[in-house]
């Protein structure tokens, strides 16, 4: 197993420059997830690592080694593809042992490790088969199968999960979890899915635009934002985000709606900024979930309503931006109905109206 | 009086009928038929003349005939072979190729774009032991001071018309391979190189295996060309040196209209046709098992 270290690394297609100067380290046996929306260069980044793309600038090492000018095969790192990659016109049985065999290990050896990893996968019926005649899921199985037999020092998840249906994929994603504790591999695994990026990562690394915005645990990116991008980002539904201005103490928002500060934030007279709720955290009276000390309330519209069972999703609009809030104990809610909303001002975040950078406590 | 009336099924047939009988059905039983007799051309009334399996069993037993049927199957197995080697390496260059590409692929048709005839006369003037190039090039540059007889010597002759029709086709297999190649998704390439493969390995384990569908496709149908071999060697060496050359379809064609003995040579085009048939047949079962090899299904 080996830590994998990205210092000042740089993707340019020609003149265009897709991942700009990114710096990680990601330390042995840890689980990092990168995500983004599409085009932000995490697969790039990941391509990178693999050696299928070449590197522009900047260093990648993995376990202290230099990589930028090995290829793939001398990098021992193992890759999971999104379309899974298997070769068609070979069984489970062939495509599981193929690196060994091009690694020219003796048969007995491929057998032992094709064996062992198609018990580990639940492939053991399916070793004759092809590719063509497996399910989806069955195929991601194999691939990954494929990225175990060989014991590589890294694996690379390439958006694994992105061709499953929505049942499938959570029940993978378990079992990738389940891998990881079983292997204590070094994984770096890419997605576009904020939640599969919360369930599986021991740390996420969000991108935007060729720029890493944040690395940090699922709950500290959740709950400490480092800009309005995470912000929305990270979470679902994404943090309600309302301009407001500092006025004789309290917030307010263009409407002319006036709420106190969150606690432990000093701001000046006047500061324009973008005040952040989750829906989690403003709920209708007596339809919240316990809650601390510091409270504002407004009063919105309901718009539209989402019953999700446990809570329903209300809709409703304030100082022209969209709420979304989060209604607990949910009883039937006519659109149009006026709520009185409680805000959660402890778990509220600030941030700079025009850079969008978390404000200080 | 009453009118015949046809069932409208067969009215609504009746011109493919037509069509199909003038042009396939009746040449075909024709052929047939006269290869049941002694018909020449020159004596047209000897068309009547029933002599039973006598042509068959004269091809059978004719040592020309088995001759000129090995060579056409040594021209087959050397020519495709050949093709499909060097249509292979065109193709792999052609497909690394970053720029002029279009150009590169339009050149590479050439060869096929000129008429078999005029390549003939071509490759006829390049190997002449007189005032050809090859042997002008090879005294020129002190290789040889003699005129080698290309096109002279029997197994001289074989390997200039096996050099013309490589020159000519080669281009079917590049193109066809070519294709293969832009088809192979790139995922499996990838996770062949991840999978430690060197290239070579990549090429033999995963572009091979994905390209032998389309070399399949290309062999079925320059098989069916190669079988039929004629107008190159016709024109080359006429079958000549002493027959030296001579392949089926020379033979069946110099029996036919130099000979005028049209039955004998229907009755040796209807033994060659099989030929054909295997080979195509064969190419087929192979496609067909390395497309389901691939899982694109029979």
């Amino acid at each position: 197993m080996a830590n994998v270290t990205l210092r000042n690394v740089v993707k340019k297609y020609g003149v265009l420059e897709v991942v700009h100067s990114i710096n990680l380290e990601i330390a042995d046996s840890e689980f990092v997830v990168l995500v983004g929306p599409s085009g932000c260069g995490k697969s790039t980044t990941l391509r990178m690592v693999a050696g299928l793309e070449a590197i522009s600038g900047g260093e990648v090492q993995i376990g202290g080694r230099v990589v930028n000018d090995l290829p793939p095969r001398e990098r021992n790192i193992s890759m999971v593809f999104q379309n899974y990659a298997l070769y068609p016109h070979m069984t489970v049985r062939e495509n599981l042992g193929f690196s060994l065999k091009v690694a020219k290990q003796a048969q007995p050896v491929i057998d032992d490790a094709v064996d062992k990893a198609a018990e580990i996968l639940s492939l053991t019926p399916l070793l004759d088969r092809k590719p063509g005649a497996l399910s989806g899921g069955q195929r991601q199985r194999v691939a990954m199968g494929r990225a175990i037999v060989r014991h590589p020092e890294v694996f690379l998840f390439d958006e694994p999960l992105s061709n499953l249906d929505a049942k499938l994929r959570t029940q993978m994603r378990v079992e990738i979890k389940k891998l990881h504790q079983k292997l204590k591999s070094t994984i770096i695994y890419v997605t576009h899915d904020q939640v599969e990026a919360m369930t599986l990562a021991d740390r996420i690394v969000i991108m935007r635009d060729g720029h890493i915005e944040q690395v940090g645990t699922p709950l500290e990116v959740f709950e400490n934002p480092l800009n309005t991008f995470v912000a929305t980002f990270i979470g679902s539904p994404p943090m309600n985000l309302l301009d407001a201005v500092v006025k004789d103490g309290k917030l307010a928002f263009s409407d002319g709606t006036l709420i106190a500060i969150p606690p432990g934030y000093s701001l000046a007279e006047g500061q324009p900024v973008t005040f952040g709720v989750r829906a989690d955290n403003i709920m209708p009276v007596g339809h919240a979930l316990p809650h601390g000390e510091h409270m504002a309330e407004v009063e919105m519209e309901v718009n539209l309503t989402e019953p999700l069972g446990t809570e329903t999703l209300l809709f409703s609009v304030l100082a022209g931006k969209e709420v979304q809030a989060k209604m607990f104990n949910p009883r039937p809610v006519q659109t149009g109905e006026r709520m009185t909303f409680q805000i959660m001002l402890d778990k509220c975040h600030l941030f700079d109206a025009e850079t969008g950078a978390a404000l200080k406590r | 009086m009453k009118r015949l009336k046809l069932p409208p099924w067969l009215v609504l047939l009746l011109p493919a009928i037509i069509i199909l009988s003038a042009v396939v059905l009746i040449p075909l039983v024709f052929s047939l038929y006269s290869s049941f007799t002694s018909y020449r051309l020159t004596r047209p009334d000897s068309i009547f003349n029933w002599v039973g399996l006598f042509n068959y069993e004269k091809a059978v037993t004719d040592v020309k005939f088995w001759a000129a049927f090995g060579r056409t199957v040594l021209l087959l197995a050397v020519a495709l072979n050949l093709e499909m080697l060097l249509g292979l390496g065109l193709a792999l260059m052609v497909s690394k190729v970053t720029s002029g590409q279009r150009l590169l692929r339009t050149m590479m048709m050439f060869p096929m774009m000129f008429s078999p005839i005029l390549v003939g006369f071509q490759f006829k003037f390049i190997f002449n032991d007189n005032v050809g190039l090859v042997n002008n090039a090879l005294q020129s540059l002190g290789i040889t001071d003699q005129a080698i007889p290309w096109l002279v010597d029997g197994n001289l002759a074989m390997f200039s018309i096996i050099f013309a029709e490589v020159w000519t086709a080669t281009s079917v297999f590049g193109i066809l391979i070519l294709a293969g190649l832009y088809a192979i998704p790139r995922d499996p390439l990838e996770a062949a190189k991840v999978d430690g493969c060197t290239s070579l390995q990549s090429f033999r384990y995963v572009t091979l295996p994905f390209l032998m569908p389309f070399i399949y496709i290309a062999m079925a149908i320059r098989s069916l060309d190669v079988a039929r071999a004629y107008d190159i060697v016709q024109i080359m060496t006429n079958g000549g040196p002493a027959r030296r050359t001579e392949l089926l379809w020379t033979l069946i064609g110099r029996t036919g209209y130099v000979d005028a003995r049209m039955g004998y040579a229907n009755a040796m085009g209807y033994i060659s046709i099989f030929l054909a048939i295997f080979f195509t047949v064969y190419f087929f079962k192979k496609l067909t098992q390395s497309r389901r090899e691939l899982g694109m299904g029979a």
